[in-house]
């Protein structure tokens, strides 16, 4: 199998459907639609995250919004729970959401547990699991990075868990690299590290760590070029997939090895 | 008709009024939406069978930026 086809199977695979972009990317905190949309051009991403907030009632009819930009026909949308504090406020939302589209089953679970650190609370984040999952939903769920927590998620029959590289919106990076890789090793569905990255390689340490994708959202919209962000992230989410695949050389603590030939030195 | 949407008192001209009637009075005809009606969702296809009445609760929702 030469380079091209390796790249071509080789797909990120979340509830049956295959994705050639192992970054996902968030549609919040950006100056204006335009620059949403170039952004999320740029990175590539296949599967985008949005909200689901009251509708402004009373708004300047003809007023665009975010789906005039990013039509669900062009990208999958992954509606989010963000600001639910207690697992019925996720379901609900969640709820809405597929209603909104049209039987759209792929979701993003998040319960916070705290305004400050936005934290999940793990607790009300099972129990959501649990329910969506039992009522049909294709659960990517947004954690702790507690590898047994993960593992419980995944018996749950979530088909992805996210954990937390460092709090939401930081752009702290990848604060724990070793519960990742726990995390990585024990899991039969995908890992994908959500929240925390803060730039290019903090993206490429999640994948080379293993990581089966990642998403972000501030990282892009909060650089001061976003487009040039995105972009930069997109190389960064391939190359760290490309090492991880490629298999690193070992480390070698006090063992220097030239890569230059010994022999054949001028002057000897 | 009194209503609560999105938390707000709002206050309509006619006596009797389904949710699609409900839409197209908020100018929301064509809107990609999803409403729930005293904590149930009401399905699309349900808009036009879905009588409202006074003190119902509402909350209409839409899709906006997020991570």
């Amino acid at each position: 199998m030469n380079d091209k086809d390796n790249k071509l199977s080789d797909l990120l695979k979340i509830a049956n459907k295959a994705y050639q972009s192992r970054l996902l990317v968030g549609t919040g905190k950006y100056k204006d639609f335009a620059e949403t949309r170039a952004a999320i051009d740029a990175s590539g991403a296949e599967i985008i995250t949005v909200a689901i907030r009251r509708t402004n009632i009373g708004q300047t009819a003809g007023e665009p919004s975010l789906l005039d930009f990013l039509p669900p026909e062009e990208f999958t949308y992954l509606p989010n729970t963000a600001g639910c504090y207690s697992a019925d406020e996720a379901v609900r939302t969640l709820r809405l959401a597929r209603e909104l589209l049209d039987g759209h089953q792929l979701v993003k679970l998040e319960v916070l547990g705290d305004p400050n650190t936005l934290y999940p609370n793990m607790t009300e984040t099972l129990a959501a699991a649990k329910t969506l999952v039992k009522d049909g939903f294709d659960v990517m769920v947004y954690c702790s990075d507690d590898p047994i927590i993960a593992k419980q998620l995944e018996e749950i029959g979530c088909c992805a868990v996210m954990p937390l590289a460092s709090l939401i919106g930081s752009g702290m990076g990848i604060l724990n690299p070793w519960n990742l890789q726990i995390i990585i090793e024990n899991a039969k569905i995908p890992v994908l590290v959500d929240a925390g990255v803060g730039t290019a390689s903090d993206a490429a340490i999640a994948m080379e760590l293993g990581c089966q994708g990642v998403l972000m959202n501030t990282a892009i919209a909060a650089a001061k070029n976003p487009v040039l962000m995105a972009g930069a992230m997109k190389k960064a989410v391939e190359a760290g997939r490309d090492a991880y695949l490629a298999g690193r050389m070992p480390k070698k603590l006090y063992s220097a090895s030239p890569s230059s030939p010994t022999t054949g030195l001028i002057s000897k | 008709m009194q209503l609560t949407i999105n938390g707000k008192a709002r206050s309509f001209d006619l006596v009797q009024m389904n949710v699609a009637q409900l839409v197209e009075q908020l100018a929301l005809i064509g809107k990609r939406l999803a409403i729930e009606l005293n904590g149930e969702i009401v399905p699309r296809s349900q808009f036009e069978a879905t009588k409202l009445s006074d003190g119902d609760k509402l909350e209409i929702v839409g899709a906006v930026g997020g991570g």
